[in-house]
């Protein structure tokens, strides 16, 4: 072996020559085939793994729409027609885009979830869970910029909607409108940048989830416990283990992806934007995307312009300074009996302000907006960082494997046996 | 998915009843929640009935395209409802295309051909709203897309005139629909009942027969993908559910020693 060449372990010479070279199969190896997995993950932790496919879906068949894609206000709407019409499977692209979209942010939402849950925000993983509502951030750009391209009435009026909420900001709001325009109204140097940005940003996200990836190798994963592997006996290897799990977990989404995409493809989308954008007419209801939903409905659940803008933006911003806010030790909501009932009650704020989103500004709707908002802001400003200091949690487990494997050894004076039962 | 959209539906519907408290006196100017109609489209299996979208092709020729275009649909399209090549070449015959320019620079006007868009009734919008009392009539094209309550929505509306109650005051030119948002539409009752269309294969005629007939046609001019679409989803879904069977077994099979 040469100096300054990598010793590979593989044997096949092709892959052995390029490795030692550039040692990528090595890394794969240790990634992903012997890579230390704790044992007792649940399905929940599947859904990394489901936003990484999803997001190469949705680049693949973005680029195929770009191809037949026109970015101009008098042939957008009719260029997305032909895709669906005369374009080989261009239905199927499209469907697939649009409903990839929903599926994507379902998949994060129950990913975001399963961190809040189990605690995955907490030390050692700040920076990773940072990284990921980095990521998250990017997304909604994305999709709110993806949902403009076909120049309907709700492509349209939800630019017009979104783009205004800058003008809240005093002083520059209004030049800052215009910048982002290029022009005094929602028009086609809109569409263009939007266009523009709309291919750029998923490539950012790639960046970013490499990084999400490396931070969480360095870190190793959190498991449903919260309890750090206390060696082999702990974990398994990524594969063939989890492999096979997941495996099973990407099945299931596909099933409801397609379920979606050829039994229900306009479901989740708004019947007003199949009618060509119009600016001297304004639809009704002016409603986003229901992933948007839940924020919508903080931005108008304040009377004040910028105070709800502050708000919306706010709820998100709050994740990342969520770790220092809940400053209990225990990770996982299992062990925290009082945390955890608060943390199911948010989940429910978090639908209720989805639903309240998609209802007209009207009461009850706005009051009930409210007391979702005030309890989506109180979890983590008051009942986190009080209860990180009042609450005692229940015992927790000596190890990993001593709950998976019956019979793994004494249990320590009842110290897990009532939180298992429920996992 | 049909089924599943109407029981969403219906759903809300029950929610929003009980939260008005039951109380059956709707605003007058509410639009009623259209019925849900049987369409052979719907469902998994669903496909479109090939003599009701000729029929309802008819209806769209000889009364819905006097005022609303088709900008999406070419005469050749119309061969997937089931219409020979000759047929469809006579059909795009009918109208006069406006070409050019030709070698001496000129405009002119030829018979139009399977290649042609439909022809739209109005060169442009404001002369659509020159001719409709200043109310534009929307292109047909994704129509039953573009409503709420989609194909129920347009055999609703098509069947849903009536002379307005007592005290319901229409505005100039109005016409009462209950199921239009302000139930004040601009469109006069466009089927107006039998002997207005004469159907090739002897089907009646009546207002009913013309609605479902010419909504299914708009279906499939919104969704001329949806028997592929169907036909490709059920085969998916058979083979994702077998694999996912076969991975959850290797899976078990993998897990096996370590529970």
């Amino acid at each position: 072996m040469a100096i300054g060449l990598h010793e590979s372990e593989f044997k096949n010479p092709v892959i052995r020559w390029v490795d030692a070279r550039l040692p990528v199969f090595t890394m794969m190896q240790k990634e992903y085939g012997t890579f230390p997995t704790p044992r007792n993950f649940n399905y929940f932790w599947n859904f990394g793994g489901l936003a990484l496919v999803n997001l190469v879906i949705m680049i693949a068949t973005g680029i195929f729409l770009a191809m037949n894609y026109t970015a101009h206000v008098n042939f957008a709407f009719d260029s997305v027609e032909r895709i669906m019409r005369d374009v080989n499977y261009g239905w199927l692209l499209r469907y697939v885009h649009a409903n990839g979209a929903s599926m994507f942010f379902i998949v994060i939402y129950i990913h975001i979830w399963r961190a809040l849950y189990y605690g995955s925000y907490k030390a050692p993983r700040e920076l990773l869970f940072m990284l990921g509502v980095v990521i998250f951030l990017l997304m909604m750009a994305t999709a709110f910029l993806g949902y403009v391209l076909p120049w309907g009435q709700m492509s349209f009026w939800g630019a017009t909607v979104i783009t205004n909420l800058f003008s809240a900001i005093p002083l520059v709001g209004e030049s800052i409108v215009t910048w982002l325009w290029g022009g005094f109204s929602v028009d086609n140097p809109t569409l263009n940048r939007f266009y523009s940005l709309h291919y750029l940003l998923p490539f950012v996200t790639f960046g970013v989830v490499f990084l999400h990836i490396a931070a969480l190798h360095i870190t190793g994963s959190n498991n449903p416990l919260g309890i750090d592997p206390k060696g082999p006996q702990d974990t398994l290897p990524f594969h063939p283990y989890y492999t096979a799990k997941d495996s099973v977990g990407l099945i299931v989404y596909f099933i409801v992806f397609a379920a979606l995409v050829f039994f229900a493809p306009n479901l989740l989308g708004h019947p007003d934007n199949y009618t060509p954008a119009n600016p001297l007419v304004t639809p009704p209801h002016i409603v986003p995307e229901w992933y948007f939903l839940p924020f919508y409905a903080i931005l108008r659940a304040v009377p004040d312009k910028l105070g709800g803008v502050i708000l919306m933006g706010g709820s998100i911003m709050i994740l990342f300074i969520l770790p220092w806010l809940d400053t209990s030790p225990i990770r996982s909501m299992r062990f925290r009996p009082l945390a955890r009932i608060a943390l199911l009650v948010w989940l429910v704020s978090f639908f209720v302000l989805m639903y309240c989103g998609a209802k007209p500004p009207e009461e009850p709707w706005v009051l009930i907006a409210r007391l979702a908002t005030l309890y989506y802001f109180a979890y983590f400003l008051v009942i986190l960082p009080a209860l990180g200091a009042k609450e005692r949690g229940l015992p927790l487990p000596a190890s990993i494997s001593m709950p998976v494997l019956r019979g793994g050894g004494p249990l320590p004076a009842g110290a897990m046996a009532k939180p298992m039962e429920k996992a | 998915m049909a089924p599943l959209r109407s029981r969403l539906r219906a759903a809300l519907l029950a929610g929003g009843l009980l939260l008005v408290g039951g109380a059956p006196a709707l605003a007058a100017g509410e639009a009623l929640h259209p019925p849900d109609t049987k369409f052979s489209f719907d469902g998994l299996f669903g496909t479109f009935d090939r003599a009701s979208a000729q029929r309802g092709f008819q209806v769209y020729k000889e009364v819905c395209s006097n005022c609303h275009s088709m900008r999406q649909h070419s005469y050749r399209n119309l061969r997937e409802l089931g219409l020979s090549d000759a047929e469809v070449r006579a059909i795009a015959a009918t109208v006069q295309v406006n070409d050019g320019p030709n070698d001496e620079g000129q405009m002119f006007e030829r018979p139009g051909r399977p290649s042609d868009r439909f022809r739209s009734p109005f060169t442009n919008e404001k002369a659509a709203r020159a001719a409709n009392n200043g109310a534009l009539p929307p292109d047909l094209s994704v129509i039953v897309k573009a409503r709420e309550g989609g194909a129920d929505y347009i055999h609703a509306l098509l069947t849903g005139y009536s002379d307005p109650p007592e005290g319901v005051e229409l505005m100039d030119g109005m016409n009462y629909n209950k199921y239009f948002a302000g139930r004040q539409i601009a469109m006069a009752p466009p089927l107006a009942g039998e002997g207005q269309v004469e159907f090739k294969d002897g089907t009646t005629a009546t207002v009913e027969q013309m609605s479902r007939d010419v909504t299914t046609f708009l279906a499939w001019a919104a969704e001329p993908e949806l028997e592929s679409r169907k036909q490709m989803g059920v085969r998916i879904i058979l083979f994702l559910t077998i694999l996912g069977g076969l991975t959850y077994a290797v899976k078990r099979k993998i897990w096996s020693d370590v529970h």
